[in-house]
C-alpha cells in the first residue's frame, strides 16, 4: 500500500514536471511574448570603433528602425512583434565580446544575435554562436576559410568573400588590359602589415604571378604609417602602369593626397578600404574618378539606391560601398526567414541556407553558407563607386582605363 | 608546521573544491564569468608576487600574456596540448631571464616605462615575423577544450600562484625581498644578492602569466597580435592588484574580485558610458585608496581598537 502510495505520487510528479518542461511553458511564453529580443556586441569604442561605425552599427539601427516603424517582425502566423534591442560594447577585445555573447544567448535569452564586427571577432563569436544553436551572418569578415568554417560551425554563414576573390578579380582585369595594350604588365604594390594588408597581398602574390604580371615593387609598411612619399616615388621609378595599395582608410586617403602633391599618375590606381567611403569621393570630387577599390554597386538598382538614401536620411552618413549594403541584406534575409519559419532557430538557419531572398541587393541566394555574388572589384565613375568585377554579372560597369591624371 | 596553518591550509583546500565543482551547479555564463575572474586574480596575484615586495611597477603582464596566446596559436596543430603550455612556459621563462638580466638595474619610473616598451616591443616583433616570414597574420586555434576546461586549468594555476606566493613569503626570500622593498642598499649591505632574487622573482610571475595566456587563449579561436597583446589587460592587472594591496598575500584577489565584477556590471548595464565610469573609478582608488583596500582596513581597525 505505502510503496503503490509513493509510486503515484512520483508518476504524477513526474508527469507534472514533464508537463511544465514541454507543453506548458512554451506555449505560454508564446502567447505572452511582446516583443522579439535581437542582440548583438559590437565596438563601439576602441580601435575597431571606426569600422564598426560605418559598415555595421548604422545598418543594424536603421533596420530595427525599419521594422520596428513597419510595426515590427512579422511572424508566420501573420503578427507582428516589435523588436527589443540589447546591445553591448565590446569594446575592441575579444575576451570582453566572448563574454557578451555569452551573456546574451544564456542571460538574456535573445532570441536571434547578430554578428559582431570583424574577421577576428567573427571567429571568436562563432564556436559561440554555434554552441547556442544561433545562426551568424558573417558579413564583415573577409576569409579564404569560409568553405571550412561553415562544416565546423553548420550555422554559420560567411557573406564578404576571402582575399583570393578580391585580389584573382584585380589580376583579371589588369592582364586583359595589358593584353589591350591599355596598361604594361608590370605593378607596383604596397601593402600595411595587419590582417586586412597581409591576408590580400599573400593572396595577390600568386594571382599576379598566374596572370604573367610581374610585380616590379612589393613593400609592406606598418599600420600608423602617415608618410608615404618614399613608397610613392619608389613605385613612381619602377616603370610600373599599375599601382596597387592594400591599405587602412587613414592610408588609403593619404596615399590619395600625397600621390597628387608628387604628382604620381600611374594608369591604374587600386587603393584599399577607404575609397569606398562617400567621404572618400566627396573630398575627391573629380580626381576620385578611375580609382578602384574592393566592392560597389550596381547603379542601375533602384532598391539599393532608395536604401542610400533612407540610410543617410536615417543614420545622419552615407553607407559605405562595399560591407554596408550587404550587412543590411544580410539583416532583410534574416527578417524574411523568421516571417517563413518563425522564431525556431534551428528553422530558420535552414531557411538562410536554402531559400531565396528578395533584398536590397535584388534576388539573394547562399551558395554552401556563403554570399558568393558579389563586387570584387569597384570604381569611381561620375561620383558613384561602381562595381566592374566580375564583367560578366548583370549590372556590371566597364572599367575606365587609363585612369585620367589628377586635375589640380 | 603549526596547527593554525594546517587549519588554513585545509580551509583553502575546501574553497578550492567548492569552486572546482561550482560549474556542476551554475549555468554557463557563470563559468565564463569565473573564468575571467580567475584569470584575472591569478594575473594580479602574479603581479603582486613580484612587484609588491619590490615596488617595480611592471606594465609587461601583457607581454608575456601575450607570448603565451601566440605559443598556443602557433604550435596548436603540432604539439599535444600539455606540451604547448610547457612550450609556453619555457619561452615566457627564456624571455624573462633575458630582460630581468638586461634591466632590474634600472629602478622607479624607467623601469614602467621600459616595461611598456617591451609590450610593444614583442607585438611588433611579432607582427614582423608574420609578416615577413609567414605571410599570414590570423592565427587559429581550434583546440577541444570546454570553458569548464580552461576553469578547472585557471583555478589548478591561481592555487598553484597562491602556495608560491605564500611559500615564499615563509623562507628567508620572504625577508630579503622585504628589506630589498624597503630599501635597496642596505639590503645589498646586509649580503642579499638582490639582482639574483629580483631575477627569479620576476621569472616566476612571467611564466604564471604566460600560462594564464596559453590557458585563455583557445576561447578566441582566433588570435592576432592586437587582440593578444591589448595593453589594457596590463592596465587591469596593476590597477587590480593596487586596489587589493599588491604586498600582501590576498590583497590582489581583494582587488580583482570587486573590480572584475564592477566592470562586468557595468558593460552590462552601461555599455555607453563605461569608459567614463572607468575612468572615475580608477581616479577614485588612487585618491581614496592609495595603499589598497587591506591596508586601508587595518589602520581603520587599529585606529578603532586604539579609542
Amino acid at each position: 500500500m505505502k510503496s503503490v502510495q509513493r509510486r503515484h505520487v512520483l508518476r504524477v510528479m513526474a508527469a507534472a514536471s514533464a508537463l511544465l518542461a514541454t507543453g506548458i511553458a512554451p506555449g505560454a511564453l508564446a502567447q505572452d511574448r511582446t516583443s522579439v529580443k535581437i542582440g548583438y556586441a559590437i565596438s563601439k569604442t576602441g580601435p575597431n570603433a571606426g569600422g564598426a561605425g560605418i559598415t555595421t552599427l548604422p545598418n543594424y539601427q536603421l533596420w530595427v528602425k525599419d521594422v520596428n516603424d513597419a510595426g515590427g517582425l512579422e511572424l508566420p502566423d501573420g503578427k507582428k512583434l516589435p523588436i527589443e534591442v540589447i546591445e553591448y560594447d565590446d569594446r575592441s577585445t575579444s575576451e570582453e565580446l566572448v563574454r557578451a555573447v555569452e551573456r546574451l544567448a544564456t542571460q538574456d535569452e535573445a532570441d536571434f544575435i547578430l554578428a559582431p564586427w570583424g574577421t577576428g571577432f567573427n571567429l571568436a563569436a562563432a564556436p559561440l554562436f554555434d554552441r547556442y544553436g544561433y545562426p551568424q551572418l558573417a558579413v564583415s569578415s573577409v576569409t579564404d576559410k569560409a568553405p571550412d568554417f561553415v562544416k565546423r560551425w553548420t550555422k554559420s554563414f560567411w557573406m564578404l568573400g576571402g582575399g583570393h576573390d578580391y585580389a584573382g578579380a584585380l589580376a583579371g582585369i589588369i592582364k586583359k588590359a595589358a593584353a589591350d595594350g591599355t596598361l604594361n604588365n608590370k605593378v607596383a604594390m604596397v601593402s600595411v602589415a595587419d590582417g586586412f594588408g597581409i591576408d590580400l597581398v599573400t593572396a595577390a602574390r600568386p594571382a599576379f604571378e598566374a596572370a604573367g604580371i610581374e610585380v616590379v615593387y612589393d613593400k609592406t609598411y606598418p599600420i600608423g604609417t602617415s608618410d608615404f612619399t618614399p613608397m610613392i616615388n619608389e613605385a613612381k621609378a619602377s616603370g610600373a602602369d599599375s599601382f596597387v595599395a592594400f591599405s587602412y582608410p587613414p592610408d588609403t586617403f593619404a596615399l590619395t593626397q600625397q600621390s597628387q602633391v608628387a604628382d604620381f599618375n600611374p594608369k591604374l590606381l587600386y587603393l584599399g578600404v577607404g575609397t569606398g567611403f562617400p567621404i572618400y569621393g566627396k573630398n575627391n570630387g573629380d580626381n576620385a574618378t578611375g580609382i578602384m577599390s574592393l566592392g560597389g554597386i550596381d547603379p542601375a538598382n533602384a532598391e539599393n539606391a532608395a536604401y542610400r538614401k533612407r540610410h543617410e536620411e536615417v543614420t545622419g552618413q552615407g553607407p559605405d560601398y562595399w560591407g554596408s549594403v550587404i550587412t543590411y541584406a544580410s539583416l532583410q534575409m534574416l527578417q524574411e526567414a523568421i516571417k517563413r519559419k518563425g522564431l525556431d532557430r534551428e528553422a530558420v538557419s535552414a531557411e538562410l541556407s536554402t531559400g531565396t531572398f528578395q533584398t536590397v541587393l535584388g534576388e539573394t541566394k547562399m551558395e554552401d553558407n556563403q554570399l558568393r555574388t558579389l563586387w570584387w572589384t569597384g570604381q569611381w565613375q561620375n561620383g558613384q563607386f561602381v562595381g566592374i568585377a566580375p564583367a560578366d554579372r548583370a549590372g556590371a560597369s566597364q572599367p575606365i582605363l587609363p585612369r585620367q591624371g589628377w586635375k589640380k | 608546521m603549526t596547527a593554525r596553518t594546517l587549519l588554513g591550509l585545509a580551509f583553502a583546500g575546501l574553497v578550492l573544491i567548492a569552486l572546482a565543482a561550482l560549474p556542476f551547479f551554475a549555468g554557463p555564463y557563470a563559468v565564463t564569468l569565473m573564468i575571467g575572474m580567475t584569470g584575472y586574480v591569478v594575473l594580479a596575484t602574479a603581479w603582486g608576487l613580484f612587484s609588491g615586495p619590490t615596488r617595480y611597477v611592471s606594465l609587461a603582464t601583457v607581454a608575456f600574456f601575450g607570448i603565451g596566446a601566440y605559443t598556443v596559436g602557433v604550435l596548436s596543430e603540432t604539439l599535444p596540448y600539455p606540451l604547448v603550455l610547457l612550450v609556453a612556459a619555457l619561452i615566457g621563462l627564456a624571455v624573462a631571464l633575458v630582460v630581468g638580466l638586461s634591466t632590474l638595474r634600472l629602478a622607479g619610473v624607467y623601469f614602467v616605462i621600459f616595461t611598456f616598451g617591451l609590450a610593444e616591443l614583442i607585438r611588433q616583433v611579432v607582427t614582423w615575423y608574420e609578416v615577413n616570414v609567414t605571410g599570414t597574420l590570423g592565427r587559429y586555434i581550434f583546440l577541444p577544450v570546454t570553458p569548464e576546461g580552461i576553469y578547472w586549468q585557471l583555478l589548478a594555476l591561481a592555487a598553484a600562484t597562491f602556495l608560491i606566493s605564500w611559500g615564499i613569503g615563509r623562507t628567508r626570500w620572504g625577508l630579503a625581498l622585504k628589506v630589498i622593498g624597503d630599501d635597496e642598499v642596505v639590503a645589498s649591505h646586509c649580503g642579499i644578492d638582490i639582482t639574483r632574487l629580483k631575477l627569479a622573482l620576476f621569472a616566476t610571475s612571467a611564466v604564471i602569466i604566460t600560462l594564464v595566456g596559453a590557458i585563455q587563449a583557445p576561447r578566441w579561436t582566433y588570435i592576432e597580435p592586437s587582440i593578444v597583446f591589448n595593453p589594457t589587460i596590463s592596465f587591469l592587472t596593476l590597477i587590480m592588484a593596487l586596489l587589493g594591496g599588491a604586498d600582501r598575500l590576498w590583497g590582489p584577489l581583494l582587488g580583482a574580485i570587486p573590480l572584475f565584477l564592477l566592470f562586468e556590471w557595468l558593460s552590462a548595464n552601461f555599455p555607453n558610458h563605461y569608459p567614463i565610469i572607468l575612468g572615475l573609478v580608477f581616479i577614485a582608488i588612487v585618491f581614496l585608496l592609495p595603499k589598497g583596500v587591506l591596508a586601508a582596513l587595518e589602520s581603520r581597525l587599529g585606529k578603532g581598537g586604539a579609542k
